[in-house]
């Protein structure tokens, strides 16, 4: 069985500058793999080179068992590809872009019409199909590029950050589109995200930095590797609590988000004793079980949100705004 | 190769892409070229617009300066003179804007689908050349509906031709506008780069004036205009169906000449047929290496 993505020894060099630094990875038919990592990670250079659009330094991938550099054409018809920022024609209605994408794919006439319909429902755009997608709402406009990346039955599917700019409940929304295409269509799905969140409905994730790869498993076993619970305590002298954790328990922790934030065993056990042993008022404690927040920051080094230059963000919400 | 089949039940057909062929870049060639059909004839302002130009140098211009020029030699109306020269100002204005779509995609992203997809990048260029000419084309047909206004009679052979060489014009200048637009990425560029070619281009063309006993500074400039080629041979045409002296026509319409020597009207649209070629092979270059 061939691997729907395979990736071996990949670099990508600008000059001096090392976007990826020797990538290996394979993802399995039916997949759907999360590529995790900061902005600058190498995300989108990996995925820039999987859609043929960007050539390696050096190092090979394959995607659906063609390699990227010598069979540029036979890779693009086996990909669909759902880009960050919209690549639809306004001008057009939902279903000439539609169609215009598979003429362009070459997808049998008979074939279009009769794939239109199911696709156009499975996103929940038949009711508009005839409207002009400069009507649409960027939440509509996603679920129709969705749409049109399957037209062609592409056997990957490539999302890259597939709900950024959208509010949290068209993000919910669209991800119930993707878990309800995957029980319809036999597809590979890769998609980026910086949103924790959204790496918990993917088989297994990935998650890189400074273009190399730091993990590789399920959510659920990421999650375990990081093992412990996470305690977070607010008291009125951050540092002397630190020190206190320090001496007495041989924790060290660290403020993040404002908070002194430490990892234990088995939290809700230990939050009695630290009432008692600590010697220093605590004004708050909660406690969580590890999340994938946590798995980031324990491979990387910091929160994704941190890491997520928030300007890259907003450069993007400006430069929507301005097409307006 | 896959493994789990599609849920039962589910009613999404999976397709199977037949391989590549020639008949798959053809309907490349076709969708793109529709596109820029539905997109021209959704904007009817647009159409408006770029027609208001023309017919202002055709009526108010050729109307005003008529009685400067003096009636021409032998009686020719100047708007008569005019009029080859403002079918190719419609023609070049459509069609470089045509031209500009490919910035206007940049800019929103739609030219990434269309790169991305597995069509080769002559079957891009090729759709948008031909769409920007059939376009222009079509506003030059509406222009040449006004030809009895302008002293032109409506010969159907003049007509064929002039419609004919409108054609021609439109797609080498739209292949000139997509190898400006390949490597400019923003509309405001493309807009000023466009301003700074259309206005030397027009007048240097022997739109306004005839070619004849113009100091040699002109000659040069007007020599080495790709749009002096074209004008040229619609006067002729014109030229050709009006009943006017020999001195006359010397005077209005004397053609082009090189060193002396008569540039045979043939040569001329060949020269213009080359170019379109020449620059339809700059752009599939260009757009191949901006992959």
């Amino acid at each position: 069985m061939t691997a729907a993505v395979s990736v071996d020894g990949l670099v990508k060099r600008y000059g001096d500058i090392e976007a990826v630094g020797g990538l290996d990875f394979e993802v399995g038919p039916g997949e759907t793999f999360g590529f995790l990592g900061p902005n600058g990670a190498g995300k989108s250079t990996t995925i820039n080179i999987l859609c043929t659009l960007v050539v390696p330094t050096a190092g090979s991938a394959l995607v659906a068992g063609h390699d990227v550099v010598a069979e540029r054409a036979e890779v693009r018809r086996n990909i669909g590809l759902v880009f960050q920022d919209t690549t639809l024609d306004d001008y057009l209605t939902a279903e000439q872009n539609l169609r215009f994408h598979a003429e362009l794919y070459g997808v049998p006439k008979a074939a279009t019409t009769e794939r239109l319909r199911p696709l156009l429902e499975m996103v929940g755009l038949e009711q508009r199909r005839g409207s002009r997608v400069s009507t649409f709402s960027g939440g509509m406009k996603r679920r129709l590029e969705i749409a049109r990346g399957l037209l062609h039955s592409p056997r990957v599917l490539f999302l890259d950050e597939p709900t950024v700019g959208l509010d949290p409940q068209t993000r919910s929304s669209i991800w119930g589109y993707i878990n309800e295409l995957k029980r319809h269509e036999d597809v590979t799905i890769f998609l980026t995200t910086h949103y924790m969140e959204e790496a918990e409905h993917c088989d297994r994730i990935a998650i890189i930095d400074s273009g190399r790869l730091v993990a590789l498993d399920t959510p659920e076993a990421l999650k375990a590797s990081v093992g412990s619970d996470r305690v977070q305590i607010r008291t009125a002298d951050d540092g002397a609590a630190i020190t206190a954790l320090y001496d007495r328990f041989g924790i060290a922790a660290a403020v993040r988000e404002g908070e002194v934030t430490f990892a234990v065993e088995s939290g809700e056990q230990f939050v009695p004793r630290l009432f008692t042993e600590l010697g220093l008022p605590i004004d708050s404690v909660s406690v969580s079980r590890p999340s994938l927040d946590d798995v980031f920051m324990s491979y990387t080094g910091s929160t994704i949100r941190d890491a997520e230059a928030s300007s890259s963000d907003a450069m993007r919400s400006f430069a929507r705004a301005m097409r307006r | 190769m896959t493994t789990t089949p599609a849920v039962a039940g589910s009613d999404v057909v999976a397709v199977r892409l037949p391989p590549r062929s020639l008949g798959h870049e053809l309907r490349a060639v076709k969708i793109v070229w529709q596109r820029e059909l539905i997109r021209f004839f959704r904007d009817r302002l647009r159409i408006v617009t770029s027609l208001l130009q023309p017919v202002l140098f055709l009526f108010v211009l050729g109307t005003g300066l008529a009685p400067v020029v003096g009636g021409g030699v032998g009686g020719i109306d100047f708007r008569t003179f005019l009029f080859p020269g403002v079918l190719s100002m419609a023609v070049l204005f459509t069609a470089l804007f045509s031209a500009a779509s490919i910035v206007w995609d940049r800019e929103f992203g739609f030219l990434r689908e269309m790169l991305v997809a597995p069509v080769g990048r002559g079957a891009i260029v090729l759709g948008k050349c031909l769409g920007g000419a059939t376009v222009a084309t079509f506003q030059g047909l509406i222009l040449l509906a006004l030809a009895g206004v302008a002293g032109v009679p409506y010969d159907p052979g003049l007509m064929l031709s002039l419609a004919g060489q409108l054609l021609l014009l439109s797609f080498t200048l739209t292949a000139v506008g997509v190898v400006a637009a390949a490597r400019i990425r923003t509309i405001q560029a493309f807009m000023g780069l466009s301003q700074l070619i259309l206005m030397p281009m027009f007048f240097l063309s022997g739109a306004l004036f005839p070619l004849s006993n113009l100091p040699g500074w002109l000659q040069v400039l007007t020599r080495i205009n790709p749009l002096t080629y074209a004008v040229d041979p619609m006067r002729s045409a014109v030229f050709d169906h009006l009943d006017v002296g020999t001195a006359a026509r010397e005077a209005m319409n004397p053609g082009v000449t090189w060193w002396g020597w008569q540039v045979p009207i043939p040569l001329e649209l060949t020269l213009v047929a080359l170019m379109a070629v020449g620059m339809l092979a700059v752009a599939v270059v260009q757009f191949r290496r901006a992959e």
